[in-house]
């Protein structure tokens, strides 16, 4: 690496990490790749809160409300009177108290953390394997999902965090894998003899493939993803009558599984129960195809939005060798030169460009209520990604001119509150570095007040682009 | 207008364009003369997608169809005149009990349907299937602009030179891939902004001069900002003249009160849109887009999580059309979704990703007519793959028959450039009168 050491300080600090606070810059300065790796905990990332309450505790307490709701609606059906709004309100107020704790929790530890690289890997996870909050029920089972799923995985083997994804009740709701129950199973027998018509439902096993493995461009058919969804029958959530250490909990229903052997992607299955989906899982992270998915959507997220086809293979090359090895592959990730090509060449998202902000003002988001309103106006509301596909990270997608003003909108009001009596070219040159270009610094040297200075620092380009 | 000859009648501005052609005059010229033409410069386009596959079979039912209510179990719409049964249209199709501002507008021949519309992807991936909606090829992440930008570039190369002329903006903080491209547009989205007196904007402006991403990403939105403060007052004397709460469930059961308020919001942002595109030197062309379509589980019928989406589409159109005025008359809506969902319930009283779906076309222009291609029907040796609605008609074909007909953009240029590679989907004709 030819470039100076404080340029690559601030790469570490910004490109890889979540934005400098504080002295970070110069600590990182003195060994910028060995800053970052002393960050890869194989022991997994870390949790944004010890305090949070188990999957079965939010799904009964979510039951409640609704056994509320059907009642009212009951009432509502008979008197013809809308249901009582405080029902809504339940809802509301349970999402806001847990789905609102569980993302201020995690933004607080992304504005604090020594480790800004782990934190940063781990949200990459988190948003490959995206649950959405935009089905009700799923909003307040993401906090739970990222912890238990996903945290203690993000350095471990890929294939463990893909069973960990796909088994846990947030994941089976939220891509209605809980409801999917084999055509030819005794529980569709049964139900069909009680005039119920229940069946597969094809949801998660498609984006397992699309999205979390192999992609697209594996080539496989819609027959694949049938035989996938049928050999995943039976991965659901405990019920109230499979008993108290169920209930919530992930449960293999075998009688809901669809009998007999699989072939997806050129591959058979014998009839194993449980084991038949995971023998596919276990397939389809040792997949070359899933080498060169992961290691392409890294390369985007951390490096350009069109990577250099060496870091790719490269990372590719790191995944198989290690057999999905995800410390591997993030030692890989800091170590390609690829990866400290000194222009910036990503736009920060609302959540990163937020984040960055509080570490360089040396603050932490202290009201949910007033954050993701703001996050929501630039287009990216917490927790509730559009679809399984998670959120975007390239340019075109966040370089909006509304996107703008609502980011320019939101730096003056927090600058005023943040600044206090700092000044604000400190603030840059502790934010940026050898990044800062004099003509923002100039920009800044020049405003008429120290949170004019700050929004400046804030909305340059160079603090927009990491 | 394109069966008129020349010679008769009032040209369209395509076939100004393409007699000014032939008789070897200068393309500036032809654009001057066209952006000369009032009427042309009033034309009006809105494209909403409703993203997440949604569901034609409930969106238009086709309650006529001896194999629908039996395909569809739990959730099939009930026939016309039953209790929550589709808004009739024809014999065969009816609209679903919350699409009722859009059914109004039907009676009055301002909105049909297209029935068994795709695109020309049959991957039931939603991400590749948007992709292809929105870059108007034939494959998924073919291209890096949308076809709506690519179609402003035509539009543009005829009225004077690119970046000039037809102003094009979409409603989201962030810019859809179908008006991503060269020609620079706005966009938009409801809350907060800078004002106008406050330093910072321009001293920004001055920081981003060499910085091609955010220096026209700012300038444009400043420029929308100022457009925003306008229609916003605008909007605020419509909704105060408006009666109170606007019956867009046309006296269903009460909804809950999150999803009414919805509508009033999708309501309000229709009228918002109307404004941003009657203002003065206003916004020609829009893209909108409307999500959460994907209904795998438990869609419900004539209410439920599906009805409550559409009545928040219905609510946007009816705040749009309210919005307009008399520049209805100019306009054309189109829907379009990225594909429709399986012909049968699934076993989790919802649809799984299918083929062909219904496209919505709306507009105070429109000609009369039924529906806009031809119906498969249901019957079992008709589903396409026996799971979806087959497709018989490419959405492309709809697109360029309303981008020529309704806005002079010549063959020539859908063929190539605005729909590569597309020469064998003819435009569809008679789309407006």
């Amino acid at each position: 690496m030819a470039y100076d050491k404080d340029l690559l300080g601030s790469i570490a600090a910004t490109r890889l990490g979540l934005g400098a606070r504080g002295d970070e810059i110069a600590q990182a300065s003195a060994d910028p790749e060995g800053w970052l790796l002393t960050q890869v905990n194989p022991g997994g990332a870390d949790l944004f809160r010890t305090d949070m309450p188990s999957v079965p505790e939010r799904l009964a307490e979510y039951r409640q409300i609704g056994l509320a709701r059907r009642q009212a609606q009951m009432g509502a059906a008979t008197e013809t009177q809308a249901p009582a709004p405080d029902v809504v309100q339940e809802v509301r107020r349970l999402i806001r108290e847990n789905a609102g704790q569980d993302i201020l929790s995690r933004l607080q530890l992304a504005a604090a953390t020594n480790a800004p690289f782990r934190e940063r890997w781990a949200l990459f996870w988190a948003n490959h394997f995206t649950v959405s909050g935009v089905k009700g029920i799923t909003a307040n089972l993401i906090g739970p999902f990222e912890q238990e799923a996903i945290r203690p995985h993000v350095f471990g083997r890929f294939e463990d965090l893909l069973v960990a994804s796909s088994s846990h009740p947030a994941m089976l709701l939220y891509l209605d894998q809980a409801q999917s129950i084999g055509p030819g199973s005794p529980a569709a027998t049964r139900a069909g003899r009680n005039g119920r018509r229940v069946g597969l439902n094809e949801n998660l096993a498609r984006e397992i493939l699309e999205l979390h493995t192999v992609g697209v461009e594996a080539g496989y058919s819609q027959a694949d993803v049938t035989e996938f969804a049928r050999a995943m029958t039976g991965w659901s959530i405990g019920t109230e009558r499979e008993g108290a250490d169920q209930e919530g909990r992930f449960v293999f229903r075998d009688n809901a599984h669809e009998p007999g052997a699989r072939v997806i992607m050129g591959r058979r299955y014998a009839d194993g129960g449980y084991d038949q989906a995971r023998a596919v899982m276990h397939d389809l992270a040792a997949s070359p195809h899933t080498a060169h998915h992961l290691a392409l959507k890294i390369a985007r997220h951390f490096v350009a939005d069109d990577p250099p086809p060496s870091l790719t293979a490269r990372l590719a090359g790191a995944y198989m060798d290690s057999q999905g090895n995800l410390a591997v592959l993030a030692r890989s990730l800091i170590t390609a030169p690829e990866t400290w090509a000194p222009l910036p060449a990503k736009f920060k998202t609302p959540y990163e460009f937020m984040v960055s902000s509080w570490r360089a003002a040396g603050t932490s988001p202290g009201e949910i209520a007033r954050v993701a309103p703001v996050m929501a106006s630039m287009g990216m509301r917490t927790f509730a990604a559009p679809s399984p596909k998670g959120w975007p990270d390239d340019t075109a997608s966040w370089a909006a001119p509304d996107g703008i003003i609502k980011r320019m909108a939101w730096s003056e009001t927090f600058s005023t509150q943040a600044v206090g009596e700092r000044d604000p070219l400190t603030l840059a040159q502790n934010a940026l570095g050898a990044r800062l270009t004099p003509l923002a610094a100039k920009t800044i040297s020049r405003a008429e007040t120290r949170a004019e200075g700050l929004s400046i620092l804030l909305m340059s380009p160079e603090f927009q682009r990491r | 207008m394109t069966n008129i000859p020349l010679g008769f009648g009032t040209p369209s501005r395509r076939q100004v364009f393409a007699r000014s052609l032939a008789l070897g005059i200068t393309l500036e010229f032809a654009g001057t003369q066209v952006f000369a033409d009032p009427l042309a410069a009033k034309r009006k386009l809105v494209v909403i997608i409703c993203r997440g596959g949604q569901d034609g079979l409930s969106v238009s039912p086709p309650v006529g169809d001896s194999a629908y209510a039996a395909l569809r179990g739990p959730i099939a719409i009930p026939g016309c005149g039953e209790t929550g049964g589709a808004l009739k249209l024809d014999e065969t199709f009816g609209l679903h009990p919350a699409l009722a501002a859009t059914h109004a507008l039907a009676l009055k021949g301002e909105a049909r349907i297209a029935p068994a519309i795709a695109t020309p992807d049959r991957e039931r991936s939603h991400f590749e299937a948007q992709d292809v909606l929105e870059n108007g090829g034939t494959v998924a992440y073919g291209a890096a602009s949308g076809w709506l930008n690519r179609a402003l570039t035509a539009m543009n190369t005829r009225s004077g030179g690119p970046n000039s002329g037809v102003k094009a903006i979409s409603v989201a903080a962030t810019a859809p891939l179908i008006l991503r491209g060269p020609v620079e547009t706005a966009s938009w989205s409801p809350g907060g902004g800078a004002e106008p007196d406050h330093r910072l904007p321009g001293i920004l402006q001055d920081l981003y001069a060499n910085d091609p991403v955010l220096g026209p990403a700012l300038a444009t939105g400043l420029a929308t900002q100022g457009m925003a403060k306008e229609a916003s007052a605008m909007v605020q004397s419509e909704m105060a003249a408006a009666p109170s709460e606007p019956d867009v469930m046309n006296g269903a059961s009460p909804a809950p009160q999150a999803p009414r308020q919805g509508a009033a919001d999708a309501r309000k942002l229709g009228l918002t849109l109307a404004a941003f595109m009657t203002a003065p030197d206003g916004k020609q062309v829009a893209a909108v887009s409307v999500e959460n379509f994907d209904t795998h589980a438990n869609q419900g019928s004539s209410q439920g999580q599906l009805a409550t989406r559409l009545a928040y589409l219905d609510a946007f159109i009816d705040g749009l059309h309210t919005g307009l005025g008399p520049a209805w008359a100019d306009t054309v809506v189109v829907t379009a979704t990225e594909f429709g969902r399986t012909a049968r319930v699934n076993g989790t009283r919802g649809t799984d990703h299918g083929t062909a779906s219904t496209a919505l076309v709306l507009g105070g222009g429109l000609s009369r007519g039924g529906i806009i291609g031809d119906w498969p029907t249901l019957a079992p040796a008709s589903l396409f793959e026996n799971r979806d609605t087959a497709p018989t008609l490419d959405m492309r074909g709809l697109f360029k028959g309303v981008l020529r007909d309704h806005l002079g953009v010549d063959r020539a240029a859908l063929d190539s450039l605005v729909f590569p590679e597309s020469s064998r989907i003819a435009p569809l004709s008679r789309i407006t009168a």
